[in-house]
C-alpha cells in the first residue's frame, strides 16, 4: 500500500464509535463492516467499551447492534451499564440491540468426535436479521477456549466466524484477555488484522490511570500514543493527549477584563478564546482579577464557569462584595456557575474529564481556574502539564476565553516560571507580585506576555479598594518603584513642589504688580512735577506781561507827565 | 420436526430416554452424528429410548431457546439431569461417559 498521509485522502470506510475521543484518535471510528479487536486485561473496561459501541451506535447512529455475552447474562449486563445511562431493556424494546448470554457450562459437556459451532453462527445469524443489526459485539470470545477442548476446530471455527462476520458486513468488536506477553490469551490477533486496540490499567503512585492504545489499525493512519481514558456517569471517555491539529479558529475581537486600566495595557482586552494565565504569590490579588473577568464576562451575557478549588461559592461571593463586585445577580441568574471541589478529590484524569462535561453542559464563554496549582499535588508535574495542555486545547477548540490562576510559592527565582511550565501553552500572561518597600506590602501587576498585542510594559500598581480594583501609576524613583504609602508621600511631596511653585509665580506677579504700580505712581508725580512747572512758567510768563504793561503804562504815564509831543503818542495808545 | 419414534409417544415412562439431536442441514457430521446415535441406543437402550433431531437451519429460534452452540449436539432430556453431547459421536466411549451409559470412572 502506498503510504498516504494526506489526511484528506479518501480513507477506508469507518463506523463512529461515538465515544468521546476514540474518533478522533482512530481518525473516524472502527473499521466498518470488519472486526475489531478489544483487548486487555480483568477490569480494565472493555466490556463497557464495547457496549458504549453497541449503544450510541443504536442511538446515536441508526445502526442496531448485537451483544453476544459471554460470561454475563443479559440481566447482569442490564444492570451494570444503568449506571451509565444505557437502558438496554428499551433498547431490546424498541428492537435497536440484542442482547444474548452463550451459557457454556464445560461441566455439562462432554466431546464425542468431530464439531463445528454452526449452532453460534445460527443464532448470530438469527439476532443480526432480527434487528437489522450493523454492529456486532462478541464479549469475551475467549470463554470458548474453556468449553471445548478440541483446540484445532475451535481455531478453524473462528476463523470462519471472522470471516463469516466480514461476509455479513457487521462492524464487530471483539474482546479478549491479555495474555502472559501476548495480546491474548489465545492469540487472537491472528485473526483479527484489520485493528487491535488495547486496553491497559495501572497504577502509578496509588493513583490508578487506564490506557488505551491502537496497536494497529490497517489501512488508515491513526495516533499511536497511549492515550487516557476514563469511565464515568457517562461512560468512556478517551483523552487525546493534544488534538492531533492545531486549527483552532483565531477571533479578532477581544473581550474586556472588566478593569478599564488592564484593558488599556492589553490594547483593549484579551483576545477570545485565549487563555489568561494569572500568577503570583499568596494574596496578590489573582481571585479578584479573576473575579472582575467574570463579572465582565457575565456583564457581557456570556456564560462564566467558574473552577473554585480553594473556597466554596459563597465565600467567594462573600469575599468579593468586600471590594465591592457582586457577583450574586449572575449567580442567581446562572450566568455565573461555580465548581467547587477539592483537587486532590478525584485524580487527574478524572478531574479533567468532569471539566469536559461540565463545560460541555454548561457552554461557557470564559472558564476560571483558580488554582491549577493544586493540581500538582494530585499528580505528577508531568501529568499536570499533559492535563492542562489537553484542557486548554479543549477550550481553545471550542472558542472559550480561559483565566487560569497559578500560587507561586515564594523565592523570587521561581517568579517567572510556573511551577506548571504550562508559559508556553499561555496567550496573556500577568503576574501580580508583591512588591515590598518601606515596611509595607503592595501589590504590582504586569504583563508578562500577551501575545499578537502590543502590551504595556510598565509596572502597575494594583489596588484593591471598596469599588473594585483599580491599577494606578508607580513612582520609578532612584530606589526602584514606589507603592503603596511611599507612593502616597511621594504624591504629596509633588503636590506640595506644585504649590510651592505656584505660590512663588504668584508672589513674583504681586512683585511685579507693585513695581509696576511704583513706577506708574513715579511717573504720575513726575508728570504732576512737569505740569506744576509748566504752570510756573505759564505765571512766570503772565507776571511778565503784567510788568511789561506797567511799564508801558509807566512810560506813557511818564511821558504824559513830561507832556511832550504825547499828545499823538497817547491818540495811538487810546 | 423429524423426529423418529422408537417407543410409542405419550408415554411418560420414567425407563424412557428422551434424545434430542440438534444438527445443522445434512451434512456429513449430523449425518455420522445420527448413524452413531442410534447404533449407540440399539446396544445400549434397546426399545427405551426416543430420538428427535431438530434442524436448527429450519429452526434457528430453538438455538437460543435450548443454548446450543456446537453442532452435532445431543441433550439429554431425559431421564435427569440433562446432559449434552457434541461431536458426531465418532467416539463412542466418550459418547457413552457423556451420556452416563457407563460411569465414567471404568477404564
Amino acid at each position: 500500500m502506498i503510504g498516504s498521509t494526506a489526511s484528506e485522502r479518501q480513507s477506508i470506510p469507518k463506523a463512529p464509535t461515538g465515544i468521546h475521543g476514540l474518533d478522533d484518535i482512530t481518525g473516524g471510528g472502527l473499521p466498518r463492516g470488519r472486526p475489531t479487536l478489544v483487548c486487555g486485561s480483568a477490569g480494565c473496561g472493555k466490556t463497557l467499551m464495547a457496549m458504549e459501541f453497541l449503544v450510541r451506535g443504536a442511538t446515536e447512529f441508526g445502526e442496531p447492534g448485537v451483544f453476544f455475552a459471554f460470561e454475563e447474562t443479559p440481566d447482569d449486563l442490564t444492570a451494570n451499564v444503568r449506571s451509565l445511562g444505557f437502558d438496554l431493556e428499551d433498547l431490546a424494546a424498541r428492537d435497536r440491540l440484542v442482547v444474548e448470554h452463550i451459557h457454556i457450562d464445560r461441566s455439562e459437556i462432554e466431546e464425542a468426535g468431530e464439531f463445528d459451532l454452526e449452532g453460534l453462527f445460527i443464532r448470530l445469524g438469527l439476532a443480526i436479521d432480527m434487528v437489522g443489526a450493523k454492529r456486532v459485539v462478541l464479549d469475551t470470545l475467549e470463554t470458548l477456549f474453556g468449553g471445548f477442548d478440541n483446540e484445532a476446530i475451535l481455531r478453524s471455527e473462528l476463523r470462519r466466524l471472522f470471516r463469516w462476520l466480514k461476509d455479513r458486513g457487521v462492524t464487530a468488536v471483539i474482546t479478549a484477555e491479555r495474555g502472559d506477553g501476548t495480546l491474548t490469551r489465545q492469540g487472537l490477533e491472528e485473526y483479527v488484522s484489520d485493528c487491535v486496540i488495547q486496553l491497559d490499567h495501572r497504577m502509578l503512585d496509588q493513583v490508578s490511570t487506564r490506557r488505551l492504545r491502537i496497536v494497529k489499525y490497517r489501512g488508515t493512519h491513526h495516533g499511536t500514543n497511549e492515550y487516557p481514558f476514563l469511565i464515568d456517569s457517562d461512560g468512556f471517555s478517551v483523552l487525546p493527549l493534544s488534538s492531533l491539529k492545531l486549527d483552532h479558529v483565531a477571533s479578532t475581537e477581544r473581550v474586556s477584563t472588566g478593569i478599564e486600566r488592564l484593558d488599556a495595557m492589553l490594547a483593549g482586552g484579551v483576545y477570545r478564546g485565549t487563555s489568561v494565565l494569572l500568577s503570583g504569590t499568596a494574596g496578590t490579588g489573582k481571585s479578584s482579577i479573576a473575579a472582575h473577568m467574570a463579572a465582565a464576562c457575565c456583564a457581557r451575557g456570556e456564560r462564566c464557569l467558574y473552577y473554585s478549588f480553594e473556597e466554596s461559592p459563597q465565600q467567594v461571593l462573600r469575599n468579593m462584595r468586600s471590594i465591592g463586585l457582586d457577583l450574586a445577580p449572575w449567580f442567581a441568574n446562572g450566568m455565573l456557575h461555580f465548581v467547587s471541589t477539592r483537587p486532590t478529590f478525584h485524580g487527574l484524569e478524572m478531574h479533567l474529564a468532569t471539566m469536559f462535561k461540565h463545560i460541555r453542559e454548561f457552554d461557557p464563554h470564559l472558564v476560571v481556574i483558580d488554582p491549577i496549582s493544586n493540581f500538582i499535588v494530585v499528580g505528577t508535574p508531568g501529568e499536570t502539564h499533559a492535563m492542562l495542555l489537553r484542557l486548554v486545547d479543549f477550550l481553545k477548540s471550542r472558542q472559550i476565553t480561559a483565566v487560569f490562576l497559578s500560587l507561586i510559592s515564594g523565592g523570587k527565582a521561581l517568579l517567572e516560571a510556573t511551577e506548571q511550565n504550562i508559559s508556553s501553552l499561555i496567550d496573556t500572561w500577568i503576574l501580580l507580585r508583591d512588591v515590598e518597600l518601606g515596611g509595607e506590602r503592595n501589590r504590582g501587576l504586569h504583563v508578562l506576555k500577551s501575545r499578537g498585542t502590543p502590551h504595556s510594559n510598565q509596572v502597575r500598581e494594583f489596588l484593591l479598594t471598596s469599588h473594585g480594583v483599580e491599577l494606578r501609576d508607580v513612582y520609578i524613583g532612584p530606589e526602584g518603584v514606589l507603592t503603596g504609602s511611599m507612593r502616597l508621600a511621594q504624591e504629596a511631596k509633588e503636590r506640595e513642589a506644585a504649590e510651592a511653585r505656584r505660590q512663588a509665580i504668584a508672589r513674583k506677579r504681586r512683585e511685579i504688580d507693585r513695581k509696576r504700580q511704583t513706577l506708574d505712581a513715579q511717573i504720575a508725580a513726575l508728570r504732576a512735577e512737569a505740569e506744576s512747572q509748566e504752570l510756573e512758567l505759564e505765571l512766570l510768563l503772565s507776571a511778565e506781561e503784567a510788568v511789561d504793561r506797567r511799564l508801558t503804562d509807566d512810560r506813557l504815564g511818564m511821558a504824559l507827565s513830561r507832556r511832550a509831543d504825547a499828545h499823538t503818542e497817547q491818540e495811538e495808545t487810546a | 420436526m423429524n423426529s423418529e419414534h422408537e417407543v410409542p409417544a405419550g408415554s411418560p415412562d420414567p425407563d424412557v430416554w428422551e434424545l434430542r439431536l440438534y444438527v445443522a442441514g445434512q451434512t456429513p457430521k449430523s449425518m455420522q452424528a445420527l448413524q452413531n446415535l442410534q447404533k449407540i441406543c440399539e446396544e445400549h437402550l434397546a426399545g427405551r429410548y426416543r430420538i428427535e433431531v431438530i434442524d436448527l437451519h429450519k429452526h434457528p429460534k430453538l438455538a437460543k431457546q435450548d443454548e446450543i452452540v456446537a453442532i452435532p449436539t445431543l441433550v439429554r432430556k431425559l431421564p435427569d439431569p440433562i446432559r449434552r453431547v457434541i461431536g458426531d459421536l465418532s467416539n463412542i466411549e466418550k459418547a457413552l461417559i457423556g451420556l452416563q451409559l457407563v460411569p465414567a470412572s471404568t477404564p
